[in-house]
């Protein structure tokens, strides 16, 4: 009796131990964004206070938000950033999911090679290609848009491996029962390999939309116009605007354009652990 | 319904021959099982009358009509998958309709609200549901209709897989190994079943299969294949008992066959140990010819009598009582039948075995059958 009750004490105190060290590795990412937070609702005075105050003392939260959405073309740049992540998205999955078809179920000479290919294509950086990008699009004459924020990313190398990773875990015959029943190649992407692969094409969501939301280094070549600027580059002409001496509305542009991303994958991440299972079909 | 028929069909994969020159002439209507181990072609035979693979060389024609151009849609068949290869994301209802839905609506009207707009779709989905429902209440599975297949068992799945293939009333059902995920009970009870439908539909059956009773409980004909040829094709009594070749013979029949090694003097006879026989034609002097007796074919008899040697194992099934010999000359244990009624043999007990000479059945070193008369 005693006995036992020492054990479950042991296994309550490593369960403790464990929470403790779970918790420090979690506070370690999440102070900075608490951080950011709470600055967004402190008056200037507070913020620059050399005391750590984890709560303002004045709630500055009203104005810190307007002039953050006053000062710069907040909204503009959060709709921006919806477009351009939304077109990104969905024409990397238009051409990521057939050509993944084809390398995982279609027999045809060279398939190995092709793969090969596509795998040495996620070793370049894509800051080697920005260059003779931009130098492409100058002579398109398509800088400075929608465009060409979009176009360099529409085909995803990753997206095309991850895909066909998981299509080659699809039984053949499901391909094969679909093709019995009449449904075309196209079909077979669309109608029977899309369904089943929801788990991976919200992978693939997950890493585009953030890659390109957060992404900073190309729009800043690509744009001058300050129309098509997405949220990661308005925060920074915010910065510049208010050139560092109020980081209230610095903080507040900052917590406004993190949130649609952290919806997002809380929305995502149900879709992403339910999946919907391969079972019935081996 | 239809006639299959295959000629010449040649096919190989990355230089490995896999099918070497098949023929077959499937009747109308008729239950037709390819047998063989795995890696015999049977598969591939059948993916090939499918249209999902492309023979090299041959000609397939169904209902009188060459279709080796057709894709497997317009081939009119229908296939059952040994995993099933249900939709994952569509309930059962809709996985049955999946061919109905293909075939009867345009691309406009498959649109998910679209379609459901337009009269003439409506329509098409109310005839569509309502052969769904016939057929599930077929297979007595309208109770399953609304759930999805990750939540069935597999003798549902199956019902399911084999309702998504009846319910457009294809010429001919193909079907790939369809029991072999099944546990031993629900296995007998599908193959009682499929035999059922076979009968009701009166279509053209053509069933892949690696085990021999099925193909022998099921079929009106057999078609024994091994290393990408066929080597008989036959009734289940004439594959049984006339087997043209030595590799049909241990292949069917369980337990199997016994074979022992004969030589030849070169007169026209020859024998293993006490069994002698005399050959149609002639082999030369030592050749090895083989000589192959079913268990049924065989009785126990007193130490001095027939074929000599020892009891090593006894199997009984109740009904029927098979005693493993070890006899002399002979490789594996001669098995023979035995009622288990009266006295039984015992382990270690030397014994006789006596051939009823109508039975034996000789084959020459090319696996063949050889006409021989036993002596």
């Amino acid at each position: 009796m005693s006995r036992s009750i020492a054990l479950r004490r042991r296994a309550l105190l490593g369960s403790a131990l464990r929470h403790v060290a779970l918790l420090l590795i979690a506070a370690f990412a999440l102070l900075p964004f608490v951080w950011m937070v709470v600055t967004s609702l402190k008056p200037p005075g507070e913020i620059l206070s050399s005391v750590i105050t984890w709560w303002p003392k004045r709630f500055y939260a009203v104005e810190n938000y307007t002039a953050a959405l006053s000062t710069a073309p907040l909204a503009r740049y959060l709709l921006n950033g919806v477009i351009v992540t939304a077109a990104i998205f969905f024409l990397q999955v238009l051409i990521a999911l057939p050509a993944a078809y084809a390398l995982a179920k279609l027999r045809f000479k060279g398939r190995e090679a092709v793969f090969t290919l596509v795998f040495f294509c996620i070793l370049i950086p894509y800051h080697a290609l920005a260059v003779p990008l931009f130098v492409m699009f100058h002579y398109m004459g398509i800088l400075n848009s929608y465009a060409a924020l979009i176009l360099p990313f529409t085909i995803s190398v990753f997206g095309i491996f991850l895909m066909r990773q998981f299509f080659m875990t699809v039984p053949d015959d499901l391909v094969d029962a679909a093709r019995m029943d009449g449904i075309s190649e196209f079909g077979i992407v669309w109608r029977v390999m899309l369904p089943t692969a929801i788990p991976a094409v919200t992978a693939l969501g997950i890493f585009s939309v953030v890659a390109h939301w957060n992404d900073y280094f190309w729009p800043l070549i690509a744009l001058v116009d300050d129309a098509y600027f997405t949220p990661s580059l308005g925060v920074v002409a915010f910065r510049n605007q208010e050139a560092g001496s109020n980081y209230g509305p610095l903080m507040a542009a900052a917590t406004l354009i993190v949130l649609p991303l952290i919806t997002a994958f809380l929305l995502a991440q149900r879709r992403f652990i339910e999946g919907i299972t391969l079972s019935g079909m081996k | 319904m239809a006639a299959i028929e295959a000629r010449d069909l040649i096919k190989s994969f990355r230089g490995t021959s896999v099918l070497k020159g098949v023929s077959l002439n499937i009747a109308d209507g008729e239950f037709v099982s390819l047998v063989g181990p795995s890696g015999c072609g049977k598969t591939t035979l059948l993916r090939i009358l499918a249209g999902l693979e492309l023979q090299d060389a041959g000609e397939v024609s169904i209902a009188g009509r060459v279709v080796d151009d057709l894709e497997p849609k317009a081939r009119d068949v229908a296939m059952v998958f040994q995993s099933y290869a249900l939709y994952p994301h569509l309930t059962v209802a809709e996985n049955i309709a999946v061919p109905l839905v293909m075939r009867r609506l345009t691309t406009a009207g498959r649109l998910p609200v679209l379609g459901g707009l337009m009269p003439h779709v409506r329509r098409a989905r109310k005839g569509i549901a309502g052969e769904v429902a016939t057929v599930a209440r077929t297979l007595e599975i309208e109770h399953l209709l609304d759930r999805k297949p990750g939540q069935l068992s597999g003798g549902q799945r199956q019902r399911v897989a084999v309702a998504r293939a009846m319910v457009r009333e294809p010429k001919a059902f193909l079907m790939d190994e369809p029991l072999s995920n099944l546990d031993a009970k629900l296995r007998t009870q599908m193959r009682a079943e499929i035999s059922q439908l076979h009968r009701r539909l009166g279509a053209t059956f053509v069933y892949v299969t690696h085990d021999q009773a099925e193909a022998m409980t099921m079929s009106d004909r057999i078609a024994v294949m091994m290393g990408g040829e066929l080597l008989q094709f036959g009734t289940p009594d004439e594959i049984y008992a006339e087997p043209v070749d030595i590799r049909v013979a241990e292949f069917i029949g369980s337990p199997r066959i016994n074979v022992l090694e004969a030589r030849s003097d070169g007169q026209g006879a020859a024998s293993a140990g006490p069994i002698a026989f005399s050959l149609a034609n002639a082999k030369p002097q030592g050749e090895v010819v083989r000589v192959a007796f079913r268990p049924e074919a065989a009785e126990l008899a007193a130490p001095d009598t027939g074929l000599a040697g020892r009891v090593e194992h006894t199997e009984n099934f109740g009904s029927d009582l098979f005693v493993h010999v070890r006899a002399e000359g002979a490789a594996a244990p001669v098995i023979v039948r035995s009622r288990p009624q009266g006295r039984r043999a015992q382990i270690g007990d030397h014994v006789g075995i006596k051939v009823a000479p109508d039975r034996l059945m000789a084959f020459g070193g090319d696996h063949k059958r050889l006409a021989a008369v036993a002596a």
